[in-house]
């Protein structure tokens, strides 16, 4: 239908596209390749910008730091907590939203709403909540006979705050995909199954799950890449340190560190390729999981 | 599709036979009302425990000191003090931050959609040597995690002296791959026989994009540039990293350091926050179901 370009065209639609090229490329393609370079060079001086050599003895380093496996533990449990509980539970409440018709776009409002807040500053209220003596959590906890919990000071319980936290603020989220998910699957499938006489439960594991195999994909893969990139809740949970005793440390936070507070500019830009390679590798196997077992 | 036809066949059959599975039918309605109490008790439930981290949030701020230690919590205040809020003006400047917030965030939106507009236009309706490798390359970075650029970024920013300044926190912002990626999608769906019959009655490119199919896109560019202020209001390490000026904080670095100023003071705390939150809330009730089309639609890109 279209024609082929020309030198003409193509010179009109560069007028187009140049400034959004001219940031994207300045902010966002070259930093991808100097990062490649930055996590190479060796002796780098970051204030007369003299790069010594290149090497790996950056991700050597990184490898060696045991507050780096830390942070790549913590960052792994912290995904492997946040998204599947956010899954379940967000696919629950809009299957549930689908049964209902009153109230249903209202419910739906409530359960967004932390979507849109400044995470900085609901971190801060969930720090309140936390609060070892008089926070509202240890309160609730309390009239069920449990001992008050040091949730921001014990390292035992840093991580599960974080995870609590991330669940709840991410759920609304979630639940619009599902929705849009559900809604694209063909009502005759529940009409047919109810004329076969598959229960509700039967109905939801047989036709639902299957169906929304694809939705579950993306949000689980949406889900994992965002939660590998957790920071700005440990810095204000945690009052701009990584937890307790650097329990909380994530790997963004331990980019932040080498780079921010330690200058150590060619370290934590090994820790980011790490981080990309990471996210990478599991977006790959869940996309070959997938393949293997959603049927569309 | 065949797992359903698998199982349903031998269900049908049974149906057919058990007596009791024709009885669970017909009382099909009734099993309705029953699923929806349940359906609605859960929900609300779920919704007010959503709710309470807000609720507490706004209670809080509105007590006094001793209210806000008190245990048990109390959860409406004797006194409503609206005090508070003016207190935390005082002890920290965020009238000051709330400009720097509402300024960043205008600049960046309002140049975010001018480049993105310009860009989707040219990828969705003119013809040019390599669009489509431009256009794969330049989805494939929305792959690397942001976060991966920010010391190369604090570098160039740093290389072009501007540390320290409003353009620091906007001009890395005023482009996004996303939304071109959103509004390419949106263009695309407009009729080419619009194009052609705009070009045939003398209309340039120019005026077509802005006359016709910027306004037949409303919905899409309203849902970007919502999604784009949330972000940018609510944007936290990146401003922390290029100032150190109290003056340039936008709200959410200024409140984190206001973390550490109001030491236990929680009631203040509860009411910087909520002088951090409520715009955006304010802007959720209104524009809904921009934001809610701009979700979904993004779930649509995978």
């Amino acid at each position: 239908m279209m024609e082929k370009p020309t030198l003409k065209s193509s010179l009109k639609s560069l007028f187009y596209i140049a400034p959004m090229l001219l940031i994207v490329g300045t902010f966002n393609l070259y930093p991808i390749v100097q990062s490649f370079l930055m996590s190479l060079y060796q002796d780098y001086n970051i204030f007369t910008g003299e790069v010594g050599g290149y090497g790996f003895s950056n991700f050597v380093e990184i490898l060696q730091d045991p507050k780096f496996i830390l942070a790549i533990r913590n960052t792994f449990i912290f995904v492997l907590g946040v998204v599947p509980i956010s899954i379940v539970i967000s696919l629950t409440i809009a299957v549930l939203l689908t049964k209902i018709e009153a109230l249903s776009s209202f419910f739906r409002s409530i359960y967004f709403l932390p979507f849109v807040t400044s995470t900085v500053a609901i971190s801060i209220v969930w720090s309140w909540i936390y609060h070892s003596r008089f926070g509202l959590l240890n309160y609730g906890l309390g009239l069920l006979g449990v001992a008050p919990i040091e949730f921001l000071e014990d390292p035992d319980y840093a991580m599960l705050a974080l995870v609590i936290m991330a669940v709840w603020k991410g759920l609304g989220f979630n639940i619009i995909l599902f929705l849009v998910g559900l809604n694209n699957i063909d009502a005759n499938y529940y009409s047919a199954a109810k004329i076969d006489g598959a229960k509700g439960f039967q109905r939801f594991t047989n036709i639902t799950v299957p169906l929304l195999g694809p939705t579950i994909f993306l949000v689980s893969v949406m889900g994992v890449i965002n939660s590998f990139k957790v920071f700005d809740e440990v810095f204000a949970l945690f009052q701009s340190r990584p937890g307790p005793a650097g329990s909380a440390m994530t790997v963004v936070y331990y980019i932040f560190q080498k780079f921010y507070q330690e200058n150590q500019y060619a370290v934590a830009a090994a820790a980011g390729i790490v981080l990309f390679l990471i996210i990478l590798v599991v977006t790959l196997i869940q996309m070959g999981f997938n393949k293997k077992f959603v049927h569309y | 599709m065949e797992q359903i036809n698998r199982k349903s066949t031998p269900l049908l059959a049974s149906i057919l036979k058990r007596k009791k599975e024709k009885a669970d039918l017909d009382s099909g309605a009734s099993q309705n009302i029953s699923t929806r109490v349940a359906a609605y008790v859960l929900l609300g439930l779920g919704s007010f425990t959503m709710l309470i981290p807000f609720l507490w949030m706004v209670s809080t701020s509105l007590k006094s000191p001793a209210e806000a230690v008190a245990m048990p919590p109390v959860w409406i205040p004797q006194v409503f003090r609206i005090e508070n809020f003016i207190e935390a003006f005082e002890v920290a400047p965020f009238g000051r931050y709330f400009l720097n917030s509402v300024l960043i965030t205008a600049l960046s939106t309002l140049g975010e959609l001018l480049t993105t507009i310009l860009a989707a236009f040219a990828f969705a309706k003119l013809k040019f040597y390599g669009k489509n490798l431009l256009f794969t390359i330049l989805i494939a970075t929305m792959m690397v995690p942001g976060e991966l650029l920010i010391i190369p970024n604090y570098l160039t920013i740093s290389n072009m002296g501007l540390i320290n300044t409003y353009a620091a926190m906007i001009i890395p912002y005023v482009a996004s791959v996303f939304s071109v990626f959103m509004l390419k999608q949106n263009f695309e769906s407009i009729p080419n026989e619009l194009y052609y019959a705009a070009k045939v009655d003398g209309s340039n490119d120019f005026r077509f994009l802005w006359t016709i199919l910027v306004p037949l896109s409303k919905s899409a560019i309203v849902a970007v540039a919502i999604l784009k202020i949330i972000g940018s209001w609510n944007a936290f390490m990146w401003p922390l990293i290029v100032t150190n000026e109290t003056a340039l904080r936008p709200l959410p670095v200024g409140l984190l350091a206001f973390t550490t100023e109001a030491g236990t003071h929680y009631q203040l705390l509860m009411a910087a926050s909520a002088i951090v939150i409520a715009p955006m809330i304010l802007i959720y009730l209104f524009l809904q179901r921009y934001i809610i089309m701009g979700v979904a639609k993004s779930g649509l890109k995978g």
